[in-house]
């Protein structure tokens, strides 16, 4: 029996937010996977603090609605207690590269089996206005009236050196190719992420120039390390460069989770256990 | 009453602690309870290390300051220590390198003309120490076997050459009495967590809690136990309380400065109501402090640590077996009452090795929790008489599980609306009375010494030892709150009963628990307050007691 996806919270992101789509092209791929077969009993989000979390309290799916920055450690320790789980993770870009950035580091370097959805507006939306990690240089947030003075840093570079093993970009405009790509980093076996170009309709409403910048990365091989590397470094997320979207790498390793079952030990045997340790100490 | 006490030491690097527990566990073949004082800084190569064990015929939880023994592998050893020497002390020394009165050891030649390495040094020392005991060879092999993994055939050499190299001085009669395994406070805080059904482990290393890290690390396979070390302590507890969302109960170990970063996540943990049991080893502050050495300057950060309020269970055990049983029982609770568990401990018990009287654990097991109430759709957060909503981890099958870090309806989903946000800090709250019931008939405030005494000691945390043996001494009662949240008033009044005046005992230079009961109305007379880093001896304490008292 197919569930109702969406709750009955109330919603309120700001029209046209691109968390919209990002929510609608998830539900949709949960619905796909249902039909498929897979249960959404063993489907996990988890989502950080800010517009991107409340994701949480509106898909019908168990969520663990976390702290800002802290989805990934929290992914990391379901993913390790039942490794039969899938989970995925819902984070901001103030979330995931600012206060996080360490877990997205490490958890690509052990290539725990978790998707990673960045919804990258490149501002901070629910604390109304201030640059991320991936805002332009010169960019008039509420912090920096007068322009950051720092350059962006690429998050897709990051992930690649950090040993994700699934790395793609999306744009909340694009539906169908947003819908593909979250189904093929859900599918993927490691740590995909994705970045997600999203639309914050409110402070940093970017419709124009990636519709006008965006094409479909084609003729790519991504199980190419230096290609990837090359691709990514074509924008900055500061120029006016051209914007792939799309798979950048893919490559298939072992994982973090893949060593730890999902079994406990009976109270008998763990007694037992317990004895014998305290009879080697006498 | 038969009571000998050895100090080993040596440089850092020569493997004084190793050297120490060999010692303890030939004399705990002996018949004898133990207690091990391990005493370095924080250093890897070339400072002073020396451990001081104590073997008794009676139970004991403290070190003494003369010693029967000095064993020295470096000039130090002799000249730091020579104060707690008496005539009849036994002095052996490696007398290729120390210069001293008393039994001399070219233990430098003696291990290279066998063919050891560097490290067998302590081995040729305690081979003396067996014969200047007058220890039977066969009970040394016995225990060196046991304890020297590699190289045996060698080491057994070496430590012949030392017990043939001396002479017989002071005895150290076999006794007539159970043997008992040797356990660090750090191990049998982790044996506890085991027998409570622990099935992950995650911390990053931190001294003096490292030790329940590599403990947990070196048995997980005999477990089937899940032991991570992560990126950060943000991040260790965070993990485990994804783990245990999906159904892994799951502990945390650290010291201060790790607490610090997990403060974040305790207060999550309050609001999502995620069991979470953190194992806090306190050694000096503020800061780095003082790594290897202990303190209890922490209880006041632990009571209140985290944004917002909820409601905890802090645990501070004091001797060996109340590690392991308390640390059993807090585990169970923190998946009955769905609230974090602190278990407090100090470097002392952490770091110390102590004989281990299962006679004296009452076996705790894993306790069941509620899974769920049956209806349907399932309430995470159910509203219920005692605010404890029935339980349900993931996956569960045709049911969603929502945990949620900010205010929330019974499902889990986000809500700023006003009746609500009060109910749910209401039935956050309203656990804390439940907690309180069930601690009040574990036993959770602890009396020692004279129990009609008017006079008594107020002490935590492994203070517990040293003043259990000077209020037995002097008839004085002792009075140990184990659980120090939530404060069992009622049994800590019970304890009070007849006590006219009541002196506080604590590492700390403001009188932590002093303070925390004072604040409930109790009236503390006079605080020994020792805050330089080392715990008391049995004569230290035995002396300003006897100032404070008289
Ligand atoms: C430790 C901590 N610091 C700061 C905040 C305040 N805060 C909430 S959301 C947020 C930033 C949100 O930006 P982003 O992660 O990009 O999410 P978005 O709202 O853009 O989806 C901040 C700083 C917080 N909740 N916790
Ligand atoms: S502030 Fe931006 S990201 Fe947040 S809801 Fe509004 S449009 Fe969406
Ligand atoms: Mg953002």
């Amino acid at each position: 029996m197919s569930r109702q996806l969406i709750t009955d919270a109330k919603n309120t992101w700001c029209p046209g937010c691109g968390n919209f789509a990002i929510q609608h092209t998830l539900k949709d791929v949960l619905g796909e996977m249902e039909e498929q077969g897979r249960s959404l009993d063993d489907v996990v989000l988890v989502t950080g603090i800010g517009c991107h979390g409340k994701m949480a309290d509106y898909l019908n799916i168990n969520s663990f609605y976390a702290i800002h920055g802290r989805a990934l450690p929290v992914a990391t320790g379901i993913k390790i207690a039942n490794p039969d789980l899938s989970v995925i993770c819902c984070a901001g870009d103030g979330d995931a590269y600012a206060e996080g950035l360490g877990h997205m580091i490490f958890a690509a370097k052990r290539n725990i089996d978790i998707t990673l959805i960045v919804h990258d507006n490149r501002v901070y939306g629910l604390t109304t206005g201030q640059y991320t990690p991936t805002s332009p240089l010169n960019f008039h947030g509420r912090s920096t009236p007068a322009g950051t003075v720092e350059k962006p840093f690429n998050p897709l570079e990051l992930a690649l050196v950090s040993g994700a093993t699934f790395i793609a970009r999306t744009y909340t405009r694009w539906l169908d190719h947003l819908r593909a790509t979250l189904r093929d980093a859900i599918d993927h076996r490691g740590f995909s992420f994705v970045d997600v170009l999203q639309i914050c309709a409110t402070y940093y409403n970017m419709t124009k120039p990636y519709t006008a910048r965006a094409y479909e990365l084609e003729d790519h091989d991504p199980g190419d390390f230096d290609a990837a590397c090359e691709t990514m470094r074509e924008w900055d997320y500061s120029s006016d460069a051209p914007i792939a979207l799309g798979t950048f790498y893919r490559t298939d390793a072992s994982t973090f989770d893949e060593k730890f079952g999902n079994g406990g030990q009976h109270e008998e045997e763990r007694k037992e256990a317990i004895a014998a340790l305290l009879d080697q100490r006498v | 009453m038969n009571d000998y006490s050895i100090l080993i030491g040596g440089k850092a690097g020569e493997g004084i602690n190793r050297a120490g527990s060999v010692i303890v566990r030939i004399l705990s073949h002996l018949g004898y309870c133990q207690y091990m004082y391990y005493d370095y800084p924080s250093l890897i190569r070339g400072g002073h290390n020396f451990a001081l064990v104590r073997a008794s015929t009676h139970r004991i939880g403290t070190h003494r300051n003369a010693v029967e023994f000095l064993l020295a592998l470096d000039q130090d050893t002799v000249d730091v220590h020579r104060w707690r020497c008496s005539d009849g002390t036994a002095v052996l020394f490696n007398a290729n390198k120390v210069d001293a009165e008393g039994m001399g050891i070219p233990i430098d030649d003696i291990v290279e003309e066998e063919g050891g390495s560097s490290v067998m040094v302590n081995t040729c020392l305690i081979g003396a120490f067996g014969r200047a005991a007058g220890i039977p060879w066969a009970t040394m092999e016995e225990v060196l076997t046991l304890e020297i993994p590699k190289k045996i055939e060698t080491n057994l050499r070496i430590a012949r050459r030392g017990y043939d190299a001396v002479e017989e001085q002071t005895p150290i009669p076999r006794q007539e009495a159970a043997r008992h395994p040797i356990l660090t406070g750090n191990e049998a805080i982790g044996l506890g967590l085991l027998d409570a059904g622990l099935d992950a482990y995650v911390a990053y290393p931190m001294t003096p809690s490292s030790g329940l890290l590599h403990f947990l690390a070196g048995v997980a396979g005999d477990f089937a136990l899940k032991v991570i070390h992560p990126e950060n302590e943000i991040a260790v507890m965070l993990m485990a309380q994804g783990a245990a969302y999906a159904g892994a109960r799951t502990a945390v170990g650290t010291s201060g400065g790790g607490f610090c970063l997990m403060t974040e996540g305790l207060s999550m943990a309050g609001m999502t109501e995620v069991p979470v049991t953190i194992v806090m080893a306190q050694r000096g502050g503020p800061s780095t402090g003082t790594p290897t050495y202990t303190a209890q300057g922490d209880l006041h950060f632990i009571l209140n640590a985290g944004q917002g309020e909820f409601p905890r269970f802090v645990i501070s055990p004091g001797n060996i077996e109340q590690a392991y049983e308390w640390s059993a029982r807090a585990l169970n609770l923190s998946w009955k009452y769905q609230v974090p568990s602190i278990l407090l401990e100090d470097k002392t018990l952490a770091e110390g090795a102590y004989s281990f009287d299962r006679d004296m654990t009452t076996p705790v097991g894993r306790e069941a929790v509620a899974r769920r109430d049956g209806g349907s759709p399932y309430r995470r957060y159910a509203a219920t008489e005692t605010g404890v909503s029935p339980l349900a981890t993931v996956p569960l099958e045709g049911e969603v599980i929502k945990a949620n870090s900010y205010h929330h309806d019974e499902r889990g989903i986000t809500t700023e609306d006003p009746a609500l946000v009060a109910w749910l800090n209401e039935k956050r709250m309203r656990k804390e009375d439940a907690m309180l019931e069930e601690i009040d008939r574990l036993s959770p405030v602890t009396t020692a010494g004279d129990g009609s005494a008017d006079t008594a000691l107020l002490c935590w945390g492994s203070n517990i030892g040293v003043c259990a043996e000077v209020a037995g001494e002097a008839g004085l009662k002792v009075i140990q709150p184990i659980v120090l949240s939530p404060f069992p008033v009622q049994a800590f009044n019970t304890a009070l009963e007849n006590v006219t005046v009541l002196i506080a005992v604590e590492d700390n230079i403001t009188g932590q628990l002093t303070r925390l009961v004072e604040g409930l109305g109790c009236c503390v007379d006079d605080a020994i307050l020792r805050y330089d880093g080392r715990p008391f001896s049995l004569e230290e304490l035995r002396e300003q007691v006897r100032e404070v008292v008289a």
